[in-house]
């Protein structure tokens, strides 16, 4: 598997988030993806962004178009330094949230995603990586 | 300060959201949206979204809001024009947006809230039928 290209977009402020969409989006675009699929991966990208930024205080998201064999597919790595998340597996429960939102956002990234993996340990940030297969 | 226009028409409130909006642009919109419900006095709320390429769960909360509390302040809202592909992904991601009325085009959702406002006027001992609100 090749990485194709690849590129890093910070994510410190509510207009991030929303340059993340319209980056996921082009490059969805790019790759090929159907319309349906392009809108489930810029809406994951949109859960993700947010959390990086509201819950882990701001981060980065990775951008990268992989390559294996004939296939192309859009991972993407949202990482932060915030404050962790002690027990993964009840944040990706539907309806947990540690702050007002609907608690959607985690395990809706995970349904909406071909690939998912979660990294995280409390005090030492988070790390939320997601691939979308064409 | 970036806003969404809302516009009057009648007893009714529109809302037409043509940008990618971010988190606080859509709390704006929704702070505005309930101060202008009671400033007007509106009957209804039309919320196009047809130029929406992403519902993601906040905006989807921002849609819930705005339904239950224009109902709470006497006023139906109607969501309009979402596109197929944001309905799939809407509720893979978990939300039905249930509460929250919706339409395939503002001429459908201008009948809903009519018809709406028609039965609230009709109901014997409600208020008279021009509309008018004894203050």
């Amino acid at each position: 598997m090749a990485t194709v290209r690849t590129e890093k977009l910070p994510l410190q402020t509510p207009e991030d988030v929303v340059r993340v969409r319209q980056a996921v989006r082009a490059w969805s675009v790019e790759i090929g993806f159907s319309l349906v699929d392009q809108t489930k991966v810029v809406s994951a990208a949109s859960e993700l962004a947010r959390n990086t930024l509201v819950h882990g205080g701001g981060g980065t998201c990775e951008m990268e178009i992989l390559q294996a064999y004939t296939r192309r597919g859009l991972r993407l790595t949202f990482v932060d330094q915030g404050p962790g998340i002690a027990d993964v597996e009840q944040a990706l429960k539907d309806g947990f949230t540690s702050g007002n939102g609907l608690g959607l956002g985690l395990g809706g990234a995970r349904r909406l995603s071909n690939e998912f993996e979660i990294r995280s340990q409390p005090g030492a940030g988070t790390q939320v990586q997601i691939v979308r297969w064409k | 300060m970036e806003r969404i226009p809302i516009l009057k028409m009648g007893p009714f409130l529109l809302v037409s959201i043509q940008v990618d909006m971010h988190d606080r642009l859509a709390l704006t919109l929704q702070d505005d949206l309930t101060e202008q419900i009671v400033r007007h006095r509106a009957r209804g709320v039309l919320i196009d979204i047809s130029a929406l390429e992403v519902v993601d769960s906040f905006i989807g909360r921002m849609l819930g809001n705005i339904a239950a509390m224009s109902r709470v302040l006497d006023a139906e809202t109607v969501v309009v024009g979402m596109r197929p592909a944001v309905a799939i992904t809407l509720v893979e991601l978990g939300m039905s947006l249930s509460g929250v009325r919706t339409a395939l085009n503002v001429e459908r959702a201008m009948e809903m809230l009519q018809a709406s406002l028609a039965v609230s006027t009709a109901i014997p001992g409600g208020e008279p039928a021009n509309g008018h609100r004894p203050d």
